[in-house]
């Protein structure tokens, strides 16, 4: 039905005339016929623009949108201002594509410019590159990125979301790197374990650690930090960004190199994606970033400009020796967390730190009278894990309110050694008091 | 420029300058003139082993890398860091911007002379 | 212009939070000491800044736009409008999956969509772009061999006119990049490719229709060899635009496929991302599929010998909605895409090869190479100043220097949404940047003129990297 081809069949017939073509079969000749598709593909007549928004928004309407969240686990409901819709889907941003023609895409380009120094800042880091796929490659490719002839070994924290460590996994099953991971005790890192395993080996390249970690306990990084340095390994922090507005940040804890999933600034929950992976680190490391960087220079008449820069480390030149496949990356997003966090500001910024933190705890101690108690005494930020008599039963009844309760944690997943099920909450700023305690009152009828 | 007559060279566009049983190497004039303006070197470590006719390091433009190939096998004795903080000092003096010392020499390429080399890319 | 922080004034901001309605607690954990430094700067202001940053920068939506390789096709408005249904747009990824049904038939019918057009089994939507695709489909190569315990398979075969991302992908998964010839149609030397099959080799990563944009013409002949040592068959689907509807790769020999859902499928590439990289597969590549998936409805459950995950959740979630959404307009005609396609490159081909030399002078497919070198050598005016001549026509220009194979090489990609009109007036600014290189090559070689900067000096930019801004 709709093509978005402009030329009519007339015109189309005209032009292969015009260049020396009978008709289309004429043109493609080229493909031999053995290869040609005989007949048509089974796919559905096309749609008027009517009838396909009607079948999407069909299939949307069949999807529940909770009103109320407290579920995080790497997916974070925060709220996104006005101003980031408006400003990142003006056209010019939408549809343009990488800025390698750096003399019509210093729009492009300073806004990544932009960017790489706010994550820079808020992680307290030297430099930040472009953006990376999410959350999780970009741990895995910061891994990587500490892997030298003589440190190959890859650990990581028990304490980590698995689905980091699912593709942290899957990235060294194709380098053929090995990844220990360090288990946890009482929620967080067993300190002493860490110090041992790299202690007997000579070839630790790195250690990666949750901040706040998957169950939203913020782990003592100042001391996991010097274990792993002392060993000489480099100390990778996976953070949450809001966080960091109350956090001491990586580079005040002297972290190596900082990721984590940008998904909070500025962007929606999407159903898991497009999110936005970021990476900054320290300047010694540049060479060994992977991705894009932008870069400031002059033009001819001496006028500040950007351009992509330091290309020779990427896969369009270093080919097979790159230190990374990545090209496309999450420009877009990365263009939106600008946006936010010029947005909310150096004081916003500290506010919705404070704001999920208070209302997590608030959140805690109201679970904690009706019997809901913490599985971990570990300090938290904005999601923390308590017992659950029923989870099943309660987020079920949280559900028919149209509220998206904790996640369910698997049994023994946490070695707290609960004899109930366990459920890990999140609350952000956009859940109020009122909602904290509705949550509380149907617990209550549950139970 | 000239290319110096005391130096030895190799097909592939790198120098020797040989120091006693030691060895400087380095590229060519030629080759810096055609990567054009050169950005970083990666340059291999003190004590790494090398071996003749395999890279030693590579060189970077902004829009290009080139493998630098060793002519020599042996230890690396020393590397000259000024490159790494500033790789323009390749393209404005090649012969005098060395790359490593390489020692405990085991095996060499064939070299040409100053004379064959220009004949080669004249 | 000014950076945004530089426009900052301290105590200046925008209201978001409302004040805390519960006691303010922070962790009692180590707190931030040095304060980021992010802009204070109210909404009015931001919004010029942002505004002037769009004024700067250059769509499809702002012009002409071949960039070769690239597929800068229109990206059609109603693909946005139902990405952006709160439907989609606020789920929770990790929502019990009879909340979210809807999402799982839309992932469902696009990968039967995919499938049809590939001819695959099977399609997994993680990979975040197409070089995350690549990566993905080598695993599945990857697991195979290693499955059948076929151990010694540590080579991948790359045409020299391969994209970057190939034999970095194959370095990724942790395999040998061994490069073969093109001949001089500018497609495989079947005698490069048959010396260098052998036991060792793990599988085959071709781009069709290639780099040069020519349908190899030997394409069965070249994956019945590759199957016959014992490799597989990796189709990199950056150009399927240009044989979709009219070649399926599965039926020419090819077991796993990428495909790029923001150049095919009609999703803006948004500055340089997110794309998405959907990998499909066929049958017997089907346990090693990685991620998630639902298919009864209820529970998600993981292939059998899973690689595992490629990113955190489902993939870009939300590009899939708008390759769905395209789809269903286009439907079963998708083929009228490659015709339109490979008219256009054709059109501007011709009317371009009696002053340009052309790579390779056939028939192409969407896209064609014009290498420089010639005229290069005669005038000193090269390719990058032919591409920042066309910035001053409001063109945004050709991929320069790639395929690698050819020298000064400008690489056209018209696509199937330009209009004759729009491919006549860029053959007028072409041809008067022709008439310029010889009669006034300082005018090519200075250009361009009329952009918000002139050229920039990428060197100092690599030589002295500043690549953040530096506060007092």
């Amino acid at each position: 039905m709709g093509t978005f081809i402009p030329n009519t069949k007339e015109e189309q017939l005209k032009m292969l005339n015009e260049i020396g073509y009978k008709d289309f079969d004429d043109l493609f000749k080229v493909i031999p016929d053995a290869a040609k598709v005989k007949g048509e593909l089974n796919l559905p007549d096309g749609l008027s623009e009517i009838e396909v928004d009607r079948k999407v928004e069909g299939l949307a309407a069949k999807n529940v949108v909770f009103r109320s969240i407290f579920r995080g686990a790497g997916a974070y409901n925060h709220y996104v201002p006005s101003a980031v819709d408006a400003i990142a889907n003006k056209e010019e941003f939408v549809t343009a594509y990488t800025p390698y023609q750096a003399e019509i895409s210093q729009g492009i380009l300073q806004s990544i410019f932009e960017y790489q120094t706010m994550i820079a800042e808020i992680t307290g880091m030297d430099i930040a590159n472009a953006s990376m796929y999410d959350g999780a490659s970009a741990a895995a490719e910061a891994c990587w990125m500490c892997k030298d002839r003589k440190h190959s070994t890859i650990y990581v924290s028990g304490a980590l979301d698995e689905r980091i460590l699912t593709v942290i996994n899957t990235y060294s099953f194709g380098r053929g790197s090995k990844v220990v991971v360090i288990p946890a005790k009482d929620g967080v890192t067993d300190k002493d374990a860490l110090a041992k395993a790299l202690a007997d080996d000579a070839e630790a390249a790195c250690f990666l650690m949750q901040y706040p970690n998957f169950y939203g306990i913020v782990e003592d990084a100042e001391e996991l930090c010097k274990i792993t340095q002392d060993a000489g390994a480099k100390f990778i922090m996976y953070c949450h960004p809001l966080a960091l507005g109350a956090l001491k940040s990586p580079g005040e804890i002297g972290a190596d190199i900082a990721v984590g999933e940008g998904q909070p600034l500025g962007l929606g929950l999407e159903f898991g994606g497009p999110y936005l992976g970021f990476l900054s680190t320290r300047q010694q490391y540049m060479r060994q970033i992977p991705g894009r960087l932008i870069g400031e220079t002059v033009d001819t008449r001496g006028d500040r400009g950007f351009v992509l820069t330091i290309q020779a480390r990427e896969q369009h030149i270093r080919r097979e020796k790159a230190s990374s496949n990545i090209c496309s990356n999450e420009a877009w997003c990365a263009l939106r967390a600008g946006i936010y966090l010029s947005t909310i500001g150096a004081e916003g910024y500290e506010k919705v730190a404070a704001l999920c933190s208070s209302k997590a705890h608030y959140m805690a101690d109201e679970l904690e009278k009706i019997g809901m108690k913490k599985c971990f005494k570990g300090e938290f930020w904005n999601e923390f894990a308590t017992t659950c008599p029923d989870a099943d039963k309660l987020l079920a009844a949280l559900e028919a309110k149209g509220i998206l309760g904790g996640l369910k944690l698997c049994c023994g997943c946490c070695d707290a050694g609960c004899d109930t099920d366990c459920i890990l909450w999140c609350c952000t700023e956009l859940n109020s008091k009122e909602d904290i305690d509705e949550v509380i009152a149907i617990a209550k009828e549950v139970f | 420029m000239i290319d110096p007559k005391e130096l030895k060279y190799t097909k592939d566009d790198e120098w020797v300058r040989f120091d006693g049983d030691d060895a400087y190497i380095g590229i060519t004039d030629y080759a810096q003139s055609e990567l054009g303006d050169l950005v970083f070197v990666n340059l291999p470590e003190v004590g790494d082993a090398v071996f003749a006719g395999e890279p030693l390091g590579d060189v970077e433009s902004v829009k290009a890398v080139a493998d630098v190939f060793c002519p020599v096998s042996g230890e690396v004795l020393e590397i000259n860091e000024d490159l790494l903080d500033d790789a323009a000092l390749i393209n404005n003096d090649p012969y005098g911007a060395w790359f490593i010392k390489v020692g405990n020499i085991t095996d060499q390429v064939e070299f040409l002379t100053a004379d064959e080399y220009d004949e080669y890319r004249g | 212009m000014k950076l945004i922080f530089e426009k900052s004034i301290p105590g200046r901001g925008q209201d978001i939070f409302p004040a805390c309605d519960v006691p303010v607690k922070l962790p009692a954990a180590p707190l931030r000491e040095k304060k980021a430094h992010l802009p204070e700067i109210s909404e009015n202001e931001m919004g010029r800044h942002y505004t002037a940053l769009a004024k700067r920068a250059h769509g499809v939506n702002d012009g002409f736009y071949p960039l070769g390789s690239c597929t800068m096709k229109h990206n059609p408005r109603i693909n946005e409008k139902m990405a952006s249904l709160p439907g989609f747009a606020k789920l929770h990824p990790l929502q019990p999956a009879h909340t979210v049904q809807g999402a799982h038939e839309l992932i469902a019918d696009l990968e039967k969509f995919l499938c049809e057009i590939t001819g695959m089994a099977g399609v997994t939507f993680q990979p975040a772009a197409g070089a995350h695709g690549e990566f993905t489909g080598l695993l599945l190569i990857k697991a195979y061999h290693t499955d059948r315990g076929d151990t010694e398979r540590n080579e991948i075969i790359v045409p020299d006119a391969a994209h970057g991302t190939n034999p970095a992908s194959a370095t990724m998964a942790g395999y040998k990049t061994i490069v073969i010839k093109s001949n001089e149609n500018g497609t495989v030397d079947i005698d490069d490719l048959k010396a260098h099959l052998g036991p060792k080799t793990a599988g085959l990563m071709l781009t069709n229709p290639n780099t040069v944009g020519l349908f190899d013409p030997n394409i069965m002949e070249i994956t019945k060899l590759v199957h016959e040592a014992g490799g597989l068959c990796y189709y990199d689907g950056a150009n399927l635009n240009a044989v979709i509807g009219i070649v399926r790769p599965a039926d020419i020999g090819f077991d796993v496929i990428h495909m790029n859902l923001h150049k095919t499928f009609s999703t803006p590439h948004g500055g340089g991302g997110p794309g998405s990289g959907p990998c499909a597969y066929k049958d017997f590549l089907a346990p090693f599929a990685p991620g998630l998936v639902c298919k009864d409805g209820e529970n998600y459950v993981r292939a059998e010998k899973s690689i595992g995950n490629m990113t955190g959740f489902y993939g870009n979630f939300l590009v899939m909605v708008k390759a769905y959404t395209y789809l269903l307009t286009i439907g079963k005609e998708v083929y009228t895409l490659a015709q339109n396609a490979v008219l256009n490159a054709n059109y501007m081909q011709e009317k371009l090869k009696d002053i340009y030399p052309i790579a390779f002078d056939t028939t192409c497919m969407h896209e064609f190479v014009i290498g420089l070198d010639p005229i290069y050598r005669k005038t000193h005016v090269s390719a990058l100043d032919v591409a920042k001549a066309l910035l001053d026509y409001g063109i945004h220009p050709p991929t320069i220097y790639f395929p690698l194979i050819v020298h000064e090489a400008l690489m056209i990609e018209p696509t199937e949404t330009e209009t004759k009109e729009t491919l006549d007036e860029a053959i007028t600014a072409f041809r008067e940047i022709y008439d310029r290189i010889f009669s006034a090559p300082e005018s090519v070689q200075m250009a361009p003129q009329t952009t918000p900067v002139l050229r920039l000096d990428d060197t100092k930019a690599a030589r002295e990297p500043h690549l953040r801004y530096t506060f007092e």
